[in-house]
């Protein structure tokens, strides 16, 4: 068996009004296409492009939306055939669903991050329902959404419970731990970060969600910090990214608490080497950015 | 007719799917028992649930489908089985109770789509309070950025659609006391409080419950939510002092507490009675409209 490798990265946020605003077959509810979330709809259309050239077996996925208290869990299932409610935006995203899971490759995930420390479990029940992260960042950044088998990480709560400093070093050893099992299972891996930047929401919605009249970053200093973090990984400094995560977090409500995004710059070795960002804008007040990250081979 | 009865129970899975694994969950199915006995008794018009696994953001949700039917797999916890659930709303109440949380100026909206996920905290409460779906339910989710004054505002907006109607209600606030779970794998039988200090908490606010001293709890929440964990801000409890009207004046009964994977698990009543309580001098009479001197410690001595 060669050795695998991690063939790309991407940061591919979740919110289900873009997928709601692309009208897939596969989502009941229909939209205006009245435009609010077109820097986002484009650059979404640009990393798409760049993945159908992409060659790669599994697409590893780490979501926010399956909430985990007792460590880090794996989908275990090697097959899933649903329906995918959001609970707080079920206008938008009522999504039918199929995927198949790459469980050889979640086990060896799961069993380095124990190695390292880390607590974990294997999900196997078969009426597990998937999460709507997962299901929203392959759909919009995948020429083919589940034409690869997934292997799904759900975000466990060590930011919460401790600190984000803590949260940062576990996920960077999950990070690792990913990158290593990819390797000694040979696969050629596209890594997903479904996250989105800073992370605080209107709570009132207008009458027709996707009226960009109401669409912008919820506040300056918002926007400031994700521009601020765009650059740094379009300039290829993940290092000071890193290092100035917790202030991020804690001053933008971002959503990287949730630890997506320090287990992808940990899987992809804290890149020093420039990202691509294909786009970014708001979602009902967030901020949201779309990257993509080339390891040199 | 409006409230004639408040609750406080846990929503995690382990009482329902689980409670040979430790003998507190076994009791706290037990108390689940005792409660819905007391249901029964009550032969309310609707149930209506809080509860703090529904997160919300877009305003206020109200569930008004009136038969959400699916399965539900917890997201820690999935190891212990599935639940399906088929749940009767009551639908009309669901869009009253948006109407009157408009009124009061809340974003609100109900929501009824095949496939909704109901949150683990619901099914569990009318899994063991209602099995057979004899009594209509509501649920009303949790904001995640409503502070207290909205949360109570949607609380009073609970009990004028409840007016409105002239509905006997028994009103549920499925939340855990503190909300520190373990964080590794433990032997269900070795399950307890997380801390001496999240135990200790959760005993003084259970002994105020006894009291019926429903509104002090409701005081003292932001205390116990930075102190001892407490789940979601303990929104549940002000909001279900909101529905019952703000005030001390209840017969408190503890049916239980126990230790659900560390969180504080209690089972509380909450029986209007305005004989055996609110008679301290800072109790509040009315929090809409002053009444005038209540001569409290007149009334206390005799004289």
């Amino acid at each position: 068996m060669s050795q695998g490798r991690i063939v790309a990265g991407c940061l591919s946020p979740h919110p289900p009004h873009l997928v709601y605003a692309a009208n897939p077959a596969r989502n009941e509810p229909e939209a205006t296409g009245a435009g609010a979330w077109k820097p986002l709809t484009d650059g979404y259309a640009k990393l798409k492009a760049r993945l159908a050239e992409l060659e790669y077996d599994v697409v590893v996925l780490h979501t926010p939306h399956w909430k985990t208290t007792i460590g880090h869990h794996f989908l275990g299932v090697p097959h899933f055939d649903g329906f995918s409610v959001d609970p707080i935006f079920p206008n938008l995203f009522r999504y039918k669903y199929e995927l198949d899971v790459d469980v050889e490759l979640a086990e060896t995930i799961a069993a380095e991050a124990t190695e390292r420390g880390l607590v974990t479990k294997m999900m196997r029940n078969p009426d597990f329902r998937v999460d709507y992260g997962t299901l929203t960042s392959c759909e919009l950044a995948l020429p083919n959404p589940f034409g690869k088998p997934l292997c799904v990480i759900s975000s466990g709560r060590p930011y919460f419970y401790y600190s984000d400093e803590v949260g940062d070093r576990e996920m960077l050893a999950l990070g690792e731990a990913t990158r290593v099992a990819i390797e000694k299972t040979g696969r050629k891996a596209l890594c997903i970060a479904s996250c989105s930047l800073s992370h605080r929401h209107f709570t009132e919605e207008p009458d027709d969600p996707e009226d960009p009249r109401f669409e912008y970053i919820y506040n300056a200093s918002q926007q400031a910090w994700d521009e601020r973090v765009l650059r740094l990984m379009a300039e290829g400094n993940c290092k000071q990214l890193l290092a100035e995560m917790p202030d991020f977090i804690q001053q933008s409500v971002s959503e990287c608490k949730d630890g997506s995004l320090t287990w992808l710059l940990g899987a992809l070795q804290v890149p020093d080497y420039p990202a691509i960002v294909h786009g970014y804008g708001s979602v009902i007040g967030t901020g949201n950015g779309i990257v993509e990250w080339r390891p040199r081979a | 007719m409006s409230v004639v009865a408040g609750f406080i129970v846990p929503g995690r899975p382990h009482p329902l799917l689980a409670p040979e694994g430790n003998p507190g969950w076994a009791s706290l199915r037990e108390a689940f028992g005792q409660v819905r006995e007391e249901i029964e008794r009550i032969q309310p018009d609707l149930i209506l649930l809080y509860s703090t696994q529904w997160v919300t953001i877009i305003g206020h949700q109200m569930q008004a489908d009136p038969e959400p039917t699916w399965h539900l797999v917890d997201q820690d916890f999935h190891e212990l089985g599935t639940v399906h659930y088929k749940l009767r709303m009551d639908a009309d109440f669901a869009h009253d109770y948006v109407a009157r949380a408009k009124k009061r100026g809340l974003t609100a909206r109900a929501v009824a789509y095949r496939g909704f996920p109901v949150d683990t905290g619901s099914v569990v409460a009318l899994s063991l309070l209602n099995p057979d779906n004899k009594f209509a339910a509501g649920i009303v989710g949790c904001n995640m950025y409503a502070d207290r004054a909205e949360t109570l505002i949607l609380g009073k907006a609970a009990a004028d659609a409840i007016a409105d109607r002239d509905l006997k209600t028994v009103a549920i606030a499925v939340t855990a006391l503190s909300d520190r779970m373990w964080t590794d794998w433990i032997d269900p039988a070795d399950d307890r409080i997380h801390s001496l200090k999240d135990d200790e908490w959760n005993r003084k606010l259970l002994e105020l419950l006894a009291e019926g001293r429903l509104e002090d709890v409701a005081q003292l929440a932001r205390t116990f939510y930075e102190q001892a964990h407490g789940d979601s801000k303990l929104k549940a409890i002000w909001w279900l002092g909101a529905v019952m009207g703000q005030n001390n004046e209840y017969r408190g009964k503890v049916f239980d507490y126990q230790a659900i994977w560390g969180t504080g698990a209690a089972v509380v009543g909450l029986t209007p009675d305005t004989s055996v309580t609110g008679d301290l001098e800072y109790d509040e009479d009315d929090v809409d409209f002053y009444k005038g001197d209540r001569n409290v410690l007149v009334a206390k001595s005799g004289t």
